[in-house]
């Protein structure tokens, strides 16, 4: 501190600073403030002795009351699914439909399935199951391998081409690459599959695409496009398309298919986990 | 104005200097003395009602029919309700706790305005329960003199059980504050049976004992410090008056220069002030209002009291000091009588916004609705498109039931014909009635589906209307389709 002088105007001391002449006047805090002050610096070391603290070469100092964090948060969750096993036993012991049918059961489902939805599935089908090309959208009404509660549930608990015996397999042939059809045909066909949902702009090629579509493609998507979810093909007489919708991407479809795959769940969610998800997919919209 | 802080450098006159090149400042501790007169016993009527609202109110019943509370007063934070006699608030109807905020502010503005720091000086609950302490404080160690004394004096069993007593009269007092407090946000009868037999929550007992220490050290050892160091108010108040504020006022000119003089024999060329001191030993912020107005000054207008006993005992008029404007105070000097201003543009525009804030509030109450439609159009995806082309939006209902009985809406939509509605877990196209439990949120999913001809591109609105199927009551809400562009 500076020399310090008595203010002629006030009569109070200064603090001995001074900035282009002005002075600044001593106000000193009250004695209690002081205390207070160190009193919680005085604290602070309870904290040191009672909680983990200080980082040492192998390990930390554990403190007292020997918290950890995620021993706590252990805890919570184990509290927080002890709080939900009044809904989730119930779960357990109902089918998905009953699920659906009980208007509680389903709140219930549809606000636990959201999460478990966002923790697992929004990355490749969007955070409302929007889809994206490739993932195929979860809130429309066009479904490869059925949309009742019962098929979804077990496309999520097995998976698609997933490794699994149980997984939904299915193949498109590789009718480019493997030369099974002529590159004037692919067209031809591609120009077919448009017409089915009335797209197509060359009536000419559409018609000569039919008899290679009745020869090649109708046996698993059906003579008017309608799909088999038997056998997991896709309707191709609607607006809505796993990867394009227009001619180039039919084609390139057609000629060296791309096959997505959805992994198995069980195993890696619990069984009332995979019915929520089941119930919560199947109110996106396009439940069957 | 006084701008700097007189508190440090206008105390009493009996207490020490500061020493020179400290960091702190010492505590001064102030004795107040008893004083009587129209301001005490006004003083006394505040805390008397106040204190009888605090304690009774949480005890006033009010009927809600079955399944309800019936306490007048109730903050139930656990059902996420808060009540005040007719009137209930949800969570989501915290504005109108805003607006409660905001028309306590526009009051204080008001009686600021008018009367300076009266709410400092009689209704403050630090002021309040300081009065209180200061009493008891009266009643077991004696007044001022005594007091002082007492600090003084060694250790002895006199001084002990004073002490013991004087504390333990304070927790006492303290206990019951913050017991009372914790009736406001439980039924109180109940939890009052709970403290007597020990089984409340761990909640009650922590809320209790934070209510004690606090009310313990800043009514029984803060004291003025909390006036002068902890609140905000003291330093914007200086806003809200003016030269025309009714203010505790220290006639400078006709007091000065001050000087002793005997009852009856005024001193010539010496003003009125006898320099007595007493304003200074009543002041329970222990300052001197002859220095004129400071930041430490609450308005308590105690010193007016003590100076018209001392100006009746030696035969001068009255109001030495007293509630005055600074402009009439001012005028006085120069031997005019100004009116009193107190209606001023300020307090118009005080007053009227209270008025304004009061009458929307009033209106907002009565017209609150017993049924609240939200509508929250899902945001991914924002639209969906379907097999056959045709655009569905999905949209979260909240349906507020704010009555005490289940009851039942019908919905309806308006918009573009052609619109397909389905609310989930009901059967399409028929008329969908949405059930909600009593006193709760129902919650719903609504599917809107528009043909692909139907309608334009882009974004257009839609309303969504839900009819109580008992009373007729009608919400609706305003929302949009969105379509790809």
């Amino acid at each position: 501190m500076g020399s310090t002088e008595r203010d002629a105007v006030t009569g109070r001391e200064t603090t001995g600073h001074e900035w282009d002449g002005i002075k600044e006047l001593n106000t000193p805090l009250p004695k209690w403030w002081v205390y207070v002050f160190i009193a919680t610096i005085v604290w602070s070391f309870g904290y040191w002795v009672v909680y983990p603290a200080w980082p040492g070469i192998s390990g930390y100092t554990k403190g007292l009351i020997g918290y950890n964090t995620r021993a706590s948060l252990d805890e919570t969750m184990q509290a927080a699914s002890e709080a939900r096993r009044q809904w989730t036993d119930r779960i357990a012991a109902s089918s998905v439909e009953e699920i659906a049918a009980d208007p509680d059961l389903l709140a219930y489902s549809v606000a636990g399935g959201r999460t478990l939805f966002a923790e697992n599935c929004a990355p490749c089908h969007g955070a409302g199951g929007e889809g994206a090309p490739g993932y195929p959208n979860l809130a429309d009404d066009s479904w490869m391998w059925g949309g009742e509660l019962a098929t979804i549930e077990q496309t999520i608990r097995y998976g698609v081409r997933s490794g699994h015996e149980s997984a939904r397999v299915s193949e498109m042939p590789r009718f480019g690459l493997d030369g099974l059809l002529e590159r004037g045909q692919i067209s031809d066909a591609a120009e077919h599959v448009l017409s089915l949902s009335g797209a197509s702009t060359d009536a000419a090629a559409a018609a000569r695409g039919a008899t290679v579509y009745a020869e090649n493609c109708a046996s698993c998507h059906g003579e008017t496009g309608a799909g088999n979810r038997e056998l997991g093909a896709p309707a191709l007489n609607d607006a809505i398309w796993l990867y394009a919708g227009d001619k180039a991407g039919i084609e390139q479809q057609v000629t060296k298919p791309r096959h997505g795959v959805m992994p198995t769940w069980s195993g890696r969610l619990d069984e009332v986990s995979i019915k929520l998800l089941s119930v919560y997919v199947h109110s996106l919209g396009g439940g069957e | 104005m006084n701008a700097q802080s007189p508190s440090l450098a206008k105390r009493a006159p009996d207490s020490p200097p500061r020493e020179s090149g400290k960091l702190y400042a010492d505590h001064i501790k102030v004795y107040p003395q008893r004083v009587w007169g129209r301001f005490r016993k006004l003083k006394w009527t505040a805390l008397a009602v106040l204190l009888g609202i605090y304690y009774l109110a949480p005890w006033l019943r009010w009927d809600r029919g079955p399944g309800a509370p019936d306490q007048a007063i109730l903050i139930d934070m656990p059902s996420r309700r808060a009540y005040f006699f007719f009137i209930e608030i949800w969570p989501q109807e915290v504005y109108f706790l805003a607006g409660l905020l905001i028309l306590g502010a526009l009051g204080l503005f008001l009686a600021t305005s008018l009367f300076g720091r009266v709410w400092c000086g009689f209704a403050c609950p630090q002021t309040v329960w300081t009065d209180l302490f200061m009493q008891v404080e009266r009643w077991i160690e004696g007044d001022r003199n005594r007091r002082m004394k007492l600090d003084k004096a060694p250790l002895s069993f006199e001084k002990l059980w004073r002490k013991s007593a004087k504390h333990a009269a304070w927790l006492a007092i303290s206990v019951a504050t913050g017991g009372a407090w914790i009736f406001y946000f439980n039924d109180a009868p109940t939890v009052l049976g709970q403290l007597v037999t020990g089984e409340a929550s761990f909640a009650v007992y922590g809320f209790i004992g934070l209510f004690t220490s606090t009310t313990y050290l800043l009514a029984g050892w803060a004291r003025e410090q909390v006036c002068i160091y902890m609140c905000p108010w003291p330093r914007f108040q200086s806003a809200m008056f003016d030269e025309h504020s009714l203010l505790v006022t220290y006639e400078e000119w006709r007091g000065e220069p001050r000087g002793h003089a005997k009852a009856g024999k005024p001193v010539p060329g010496q003003g009125d002030c006898i320099d007595c001191g007493l304003c200074v030993r009543v002041c329970p912020t222990g300052i001197d209002i002859r220095n004129g107005q400071q930041l430490a000054c609450i308005g308590c207008a105690l010193c007016v009291d003590a100076c018209n006993s001392v100006m009746e005992k030696i035969g001068r008029p009255r109001d030495l000091i007293a509630y005055d404007s600074l402009a009439r105070s001012e005028a006085r000097s120069q031997g005019r009588h100004d009116r009193l201003r107190l209606l001023r543009p300020r307090t118009f525009i005080y007053a009227g916004l209270l008025a304004l804030g009061a009458a929307i509030m009033l209106a907002a109450l009565t017209m609150r609705s017993t049924v609240e439609l939200g509508v929250l159009p899902d945001r991914a995806p924002v639209f969906v498109r379907l097999s056959d082309g045709s655009i569905r939006n999905g949209y979260t209902l909240k349906v507020s039931n704010k009555t005490r009985e289940d009851r039942a809406y019908s919905l309806s939509m308006d918009g573009p014909a052609g619109a397909l509605v389905a609310v989930l877990g009901q059967e399409e196209n028929g008329a969908p009635t949405l059930e909600v439990k009593k006193d709760s949120v129902g919650s719903f999913r609504l599917f809107v589906t528009y043909p692909k001809d139907a309608i334009d591109e882009g974004k257009f609105p839609l309303s969504v209307t839900i009819r109580d199927l008992t009373t007729g009551e009608v919400s609706r809400h305003d929302t949009v389709f969105s379509a790809p562009r």
